[in-house]
């Protein structure tokens, strides 16, 4: 039974980051790219860990909880790293495509 | 089963690492290029749990801790060279 979890979580996780990948290749421009390695692949990662975890509490003595610590880790810092990425392409001008609205609400303030 | 399975998601993080090094090559801008790295980085962690399990140890689970603090530390440093042209003002 732990098993078809840990596979399924598996599964998932690991679609999750390839969509996240695929994502960030098809995308137009730099603003909608970003979008794919900070949502999907954080999910992905938090899933992957998640069956380490089961994996490893089932396998090794005690429970395993320090996978959360990576897990946890990783859902902090992506919206942080995200920011300074967006942050930067604004400094940098990049253009986004025609359909984007608002673009007049950008300002670089750095 | 779930060595199959194992081997299957190594599979379908191998082929985004390499969707990410096309990303990183062919990337228009700087930006993109560190958007790629920062991916590079996630999936490898990735890759290292799942060794880690195909081999039955934990003991990978610092490498991988040591993989995300650092990653992060250096997405943070270049932005910020990017934005100001200096790390620490």
């Amino acid at each position: 039974m732990t098993e078809w979890i840990i596979s399924i979580l598996l599964l998932i996780g690991g679609s999750f980051v390839l969509v996240g990948s695929i994502g960030l290749v098809k995308m137009p421009d730099f603003f909608m790219r970003l979008h794919g390695p900070t949502k999907a692949t954080t999910l992905g990662m938090a899933s992957l860990l998640t069956a380490a975890m089961i994996f490893f509490s089932t396998t090794e003595a005690g429970l395993s909880v320090k996978e959360i610590l990576i897990s946890l880790f990783l859902l902090l810092t992506a919206p942080i790293s995200a920011y300074m990425m967006i942050k930067s392409a604004i400094h940098h001008k990049l253009n986004s495509i025609e359909r984007t609205k608002g673009k007049g609400l950008i300002e670089d303030d750095a | 089963m779930l060595e199959t399975v194992i081997l299957i998601v190594f599979a379908m993080i191998g082929l985004s690492l390499l969707l990410n090094v096309w990303r990183l090559l062919v990337g228009p801008s700087v930006p993109d290029r560190i958007l790629a790295l920062d991916t590079m980085y996630i999936n490898s962690i990735a890759l290292i749990i799942l060794y880690g399990m195909s081999m039955g140890t934990a003991l990978y689970f610092e490498a991988a801790l040591l993989i995300a603090m650092l990653g992060f530390v250096s997405t943070v440093a270049v932005c910020k060279y990017l934005l100001r042209g200096d790390i620490i003002e």
